[in-house]
């Protein structure tokens, strides 16, 4: 059976991690996005370390992969509850309503 | 069998911090109504012991956690600083917080958590460790930004500062996955013999683009330009004593981080990180020079001020020798007195029961409180570099190690933007001394807040009669991290 060569999975961290910044930056509608596009980065991150682990026959990498799924379940947990209470100050959750200061 | 990877001994000080944080949480969870009083001086005090814990410890290096964890000379003297800037940052709040109705147990603790962070960085020996410590120091910062929060200007730096530093951790994590792919190892010490092993040899592409993500990333926590973009939001709306605490400790953990990185296993790379680390010191310094110059708000002001003061110290990281790592201790030991010096005085602008935070709100502050005033002008003076201040000092050692190192240029370029900086300082001043005065500020409640700005003014002032216990165990910890 043909294994899949190392760099298709680069190439596919590469694509995932260049969506999710340019959700980030691109975004002008709500927030909700740019959580899901930091999720994105980490887990294109993941694709990396996962596939550079196998490569490499070393199983730090996919270690640290379960690190990272867990350090993101704490950050999506933290932004989310900064974005509700965010929503109740605001009412809004519009990107181009966060510019109460310049900047 | 337990190896001598599972030996905790060298992680005592962030195992008592841990276990300490832990009880707190205990206790507060059942004693809420008292607890909300008593733990942030008990979170000080355990910073304090952990200070402690730390002096007298072994210089030579020793591992733990299976080689993911290294404590050595560096690491112990940069941990005594942030512990110590932690402890003072802390004890400028309890004045903020119960004025403010957010008097709550949950405060201290997650800057207990955090610090916790800030001293796993600092021991960092791999890309896990550095990752792991760099989110437990970030993760309860995102809380603190946003933790008065019914109101909406600290919600909204909380919301910004996640975001962005969120992302920051995005392109440090992707960075340490690239040098893990294209080097096959996580820890430092295998990558810089196998970097020495391989005398000199290019660096693969991969490793290299890794790296630059990685002091990108880096560059994102310290406020580093371009990726400064956070700073003026962020120390604006966040809750005054947060800011505080941002400024301090934070910075000296994110730069002991990028010392170790970029001096032990790319310390035969220098050439490929010195052309970064210096374009980014100079767009720092400028942009600390000219943008801080319009503000009206004083948090603001400093958030450039503090960029600005990120350049300079990058200097010293940009010289790459043993004498630079030194000057940039130094540097930031002075830069947390100062800083914590003058947020202490912002703290103490309360007028009829509100905080406010114009810098026009200091106007003739030299007749209603002539010792604050003097305070605060001794900490501007330090900031700005006019000798025979503390700051004069930090910016000497800086500019010195960049000229021994060939980078005239550089320490040229950091001399003329402290000239134009000295310009908003001393604004400061002059508004203080000389301007018509504004209703005179609200008299203190409590002594805290007053001792720690009497301390740090008297440490500011002092510092040239007795510069030797920070300047020599910097230079310790400098040879300790070069392992000369």
């Amino acid at each position: 059976m043909p294994a899949i060569p190392l760099s298709h999975y680069l190439v596919l961290a590469a694509l995932l991690f260049t969506i999710g910044v340019f959700g980030i930056f691109l975004n002008r509608k709500n927030v909700i996005v740019i959580l899901m596009s930091i999720e994105l980065l980490l887990l294109a991150i993941n694709v990396n370390f996962v596939a550079f682990s196998a490569y490499l026959g070393d199983l730090a990498g996919q270690a640290f992969a379960m690190f990272v799924l867990t350090v993101a379940a704490a950050e999506a947990a933290i932004g989310l509850a900064i974005v509700v209470v965010y929503f109740r100050n605001r009412g809004s959750i519009e990107v181009e309503d966060i510019n109460l200061m310049k900047g | 069998m337990l190896g001598s990877g599972f030996d905790l001994s060298p992680a005592l000080p962030e195992a008592f911090l841990f276990v300490a944080g832990l009880a707190l949480l205990a206790v507060a969870a059942w004693r809420e109504r008292q607890a909300n009083g008593f733990t942030l001086p008990l979170v000080a005090l355990s910073f304090l012991v952990a200070a402690l814990l730390l002096l007298g410890r072994d210089p030579t290096p020793t591992l733990a956690f299976d080689g993911h964890f290294v404590a050595d000379g560096f690491a112990n003297f940069v941990k005594v600083l942030i512990l110590l800037a932690a402890a003072g940052s802390l004890l400028l709040a309890p004045a903020w917080l119960s004025d403010e109705g957010v008097e709550r147990f949950e405060f201290p603790l997650l800057a207990l958590f955090s610090t916790l962070g800030m001293a796993m960085m600092v021991s960092a020996n791999s890309l896990l460790a550095l990752y792991m410590a760099l989110e437990l120091h970030s993760l309860p910062l995102y809380v603190l930004a946003a933790f008065k929060r019914d109101e909406i200007r600290a919600t909204e730096a909380g919301l910004k500062y996640f975001v962005l530093g969120a992302l920051a951790s995005g392109l440090l994590l992707y960075g340490c996955s690239l040098v893990y792919g294209f080097t096959g190892t996580l820890r430092f010490d295998v990558l810089a013999s196998t970097f020495a092993g391989k005398g000199g040899a290019v660096l693969p592409l991969g490793a290299i683009v890794g790296l630059v993500f990685v002091v990108a990333g880096l560059a994102f926590k310290l406020a580093a330009v371009p990726f400064h973009m956070w700073t003026p939001d962020v120390y604006e709306g966040a809750p005054t004593p947060v800011t505080a605490f941002l400024t301090a400790a934070p910075k000296l953990a994110a730069f002991a981080l990028l010392l170790r990185l970029l001096f032990q296993p790319f310390a035969t790379y220098v050439d490929e990180w010195q052309q970064v680390v210096i374009l980014v010191a100079v767009a720092s310094m400028l942009l600390g020079a000219f943008a801080a110059i319009g503000q009206s708000n004083i948090k603001r002001l400093m958030a450039y001020s503090s960029i600005g003061h990120v350049g300079y110290a990058l200097v010293g990281v940009a010289a790459g020798t043993g004498e630079g790592v030194h000057a940039v201790l130094v540097y930031l030991g002075i830069y947390l007195v100062m800083s914590i010096g003058t947020f202490g005085c912002i703290l103490m602008m309360r007028r009829q029961g509100r905080y406010v935070e114009a810098i026009q709100d200091l106007a003739g502050l030299s007749r209603s409180r002539p010792l604050m005033a003097l305070a605060l002008a001794l900490f501007m003076f330090s900031l700005a570099g006019i000798p025979p201040l503390a700051g004069f000092f930090g910016k000497l050692y800086v500019f010195l190690a960049a000229i021994r190192a060939d980078l005239v240029w550089l320490a040229v370029v950091g001399v003329l933007t402290s000239v134009i900086g000295a310009f908003y300082y001393l604004r400061i001043v002059k508004i203080m001394y000389f301007d018509e005065p504004a209703e005179s500020f609200d008299p203190l409640p409590r002594p805290g807040l007053g001792l720690v700005v009497a301390a740090t003014a008297v440490l500011v002032a002092g510092f040239p009669l007795l510069p030797g216990p920070l300047v020599e165990s910097a230079q310790a910890a400098a040879r300790s991290l070069l392992g000369s």
